[in-house]
């Protein structure tokens, strides 16, 4: 599986109540919470998103609440992956809970920029920078966590179990 | 390797003899917790499952806290659907706004948690129980859909910072002071997956309130969870809340290991504030230099709403004014709260201060309703995050700090602590 698209770049600590304000969590539905996101860091990104792009961030990105509809915004406005140098660990439970990837890798964030088009491979954890011609390894996932994400999300891995269980 | 106290407790859920930091595990759950925020995407991935029934209608709890009193049409909607889902799964612990609270001031108050308890919940804020001596922690809705169907989800074993407390507070400084002189020292990132366990001589002079705020705030640091060893304040508070319902104690093994160790003085605490946009943006108040002038305080929350909190801000707030023009507004975390500060007097000293007293409602915390800030304004507020637009607009400022420094700043119309009263 790969990923390719241009990137938005933010600093630290990006919250879950800039990715989507409270004031839009009256909805569940992903396409209105795609309507929203990043709209108090960045009041631009939803008219200039793409499906594919991806996120790059520094430090503790998704710090805060425990709102899954801030991965989901995330999702449903089209980006196909955050790379951070960390992650915020209740948001990273959410992305790979609801089949968002997530790499935390500080080199790569160190050498991409705003509007730099990047590739990643999914199944090596290679990113690379195609505008600067660099590429770094990202951290794989824990084995379990690969189960995960190959099941497709939570929700397909522990329907798997309970229809053993029920069989 | 000896375990810490969130380790033993884990393992046992997993019915291991021992885990190690950085385990993958599968822990059985005493408690599963939702919001009308979270509970309806929990519902909607609950619908996906191949599962009809909640593991135990006894272990689910369902709060409207959030935008409730349904602050819209939306958030009504929303909560329709948690009150639907807890009325066709027979859900033991739904509680209607009549008997409701603050979901993390109002488990512990209805005895819901216990020490040794395993508990997630789909809430930041959820990591409030370790002040009984439970491990808890927040998680997504996903989360708490699966945990609903199983009574169980995974873990990754944490690390631990192991905090050791000593001396006693000083007059008008309290466990908010406490927690947030610690985010500050080690960051908003500084726990980042781990467990912060509290130990020291100083822990008896905290109350089980102080104690509640200071959990409540460890995911500002990052943290997994906090948990305080169980003392006697802590079997009394049970013996109240949660009379015959089984507990048990953990204690960390001698040996066992943390990454890192904090030593805190209280003695040495001052009252303390933090500055937007970051509740590690800590400064003494006393130390401040401009003047920062404000238009409204909170007195409320998961973090400061319980009834000690009322009584502290009460004592400086009685027989003042609040200062012309500001909007102050102090909302009890639970009904229980809100009857017991009406029995001892406390809203009449609050209505003549010329606060408002709101309802329970996470409210105006998280930017929902019941004061929100318009473009340039700031508030001083007892709750537990400053994040850009956190309590509306997003040119808005929100200041964090303890309900007898907002008290004192009600009175002062600028963030100030009770030492500027004495002036």
């Amino acid at each position: 599986m790969n990923a390719n698209g241009r990137v938005f770049k933010y600093g630290n600590d990006v919250d879950t109540d800039v990715i989507i304000p409270a004031r839009y969590l009256n909805t569940t539905k992903w396409e209105e919470l795609a309507q929203h996101c990043m709209e108090d860091i960045d009041k631009d990104f939803v008219n200039n998103v793409e499906d594919g792009d991806i996120i790059v961030a520094e430090d503790n990105f998704g710090c805060g609440s425990s709102r899954e509809h801030a991965p989901i915004a995330i999702k449903a406005s089209g980006v196909s992956c955050v790379i951070a140098n960390s992650f915020a660990r209740i948001f990273y439970r959410n992305a790979i809970n609801i089949g968002l990837p997530i790499l935390e890798c500080p080199e790569a964030v160190e050498n991409i920029d705003t509007g730099d088009e990047v590739e990643i491979d999914f199944d090596t954890g290679i990113i690379t920078n195609k505008t600067k011609n660099k590429s770094f390894q990202g951290q794989a996932f824990p084995e379990f966590m690969q189960e995960l994400i190959e099941a497709g999300g939570l929700v397909n891995y522990i329907n798997k179990d309970l229809n053993k269980e029920n069989v | 390797m000896g375990m810490t106290m969130t380790q033993k407790i884990l393992a046992d859920h997993a019915k291991l003899d021992e885990v190690k930091p950085g385990q993958l595990i599968m822990a059985d759950l005493d408690l599963v917790l939702g919001n009308d925020i979270t509970a309806p995407v929990a519902i909607n991935v609950f619908e996906d499952l191949d599962s009809d029934k909640v593991f135990d209608k006894t272990k689910i709890a369902l709060v409207p806290d959030h935008f409730a009193p349904n602050k819209d049409i939306k958030a009504a909607q929303q909560c329709m659907q948690m009150r639907n889902f807890a009325n066709d799964q027979d859900i033991e612990n739904y509680f209607e706004i009549g008997e409701m609270g603050v979901e993390h001031a109002l488990l512990p108050e209805q005895g819901l948690v216990v020490a040794g308890d395993c508990v997630i919940g789909a809430d930041s804020h959820t990591c409030t129980y370790g002040a009984l001596g439970a491990f808890s922690t927040g998680v997504g809705s996903t989360d708490m859909a699966v945990a609903m169907a199983t009574g169980k989800a995974w873990f990754k074993v944490p690390d631990a910072i192991k905090i050791n407390v000593t001396g006693e507070l000083p007059e008008g400084v309290s466990g908010k002071d406490l927690i947030l002189d610690i985010i500050g020292r080690i960051g908003v990132d500084g726990a980042l997956y781990e467990s912060m366990e509290f130990t020291g001589d100083g822990l008896k002079s905290l109350t089980m309130d102080d104690r509640f705020t200071i959990a409540n705030m460890a995911i500002e640091a990052g943290g997994k969870n906090a948990i305080f060893p169980v003392d006697e304040q802590t079997i009394e508070y049970m013996k109240e809340h949660a009379p015959g319902k089984e507990y048990k104690v953990y204690e960390p093994d001698e040996d066992a290991s943390y990454v890192d160790e904090l030593d805190i003085d209280l003695s040495q605490l001052k009252p303390t504030v933090a500055f937007p946009h970051l509740p590690e943006n800590t400064k003494v108040i006393d130390d401040i230099e401009e003047p920062v002038e404000i238009d409204q305080v909170v007195i409320g929350s998961c973090t400061n709403g319980r009834l000690s909190d009322l009584r502290k801000a009460a004592d400086i707030l009685r027989g003042n004014k609040v200062k012309e023009g500001l909007r102050v507004l102090i909302i009890p975390a639970t009904q229980q709260v809100y009857l017991d500060a009406m029995e001892e007097g406390l809203l009449k000293d609050f209505i003549e201060s010329g606060a408002i007293v709101s309802t329970p409602t996470c409210g105006p915390c998280l930017g929902g309703h019941m004061g929100i800030l318009a473009e340039g304004e700031r508030c001083a507020s007892t709750t537990n995050r400053n994040f850009v637009g956190r309590m509306g607009h997003v040119d808005s400022e929100v200041y964090l700090m303890s309900p007898e420094s907002a008290a004192a700043s009600a009175i002062l119309g600028k963030i100030a602590s009770v030492n500027d009263l004495r002036g």
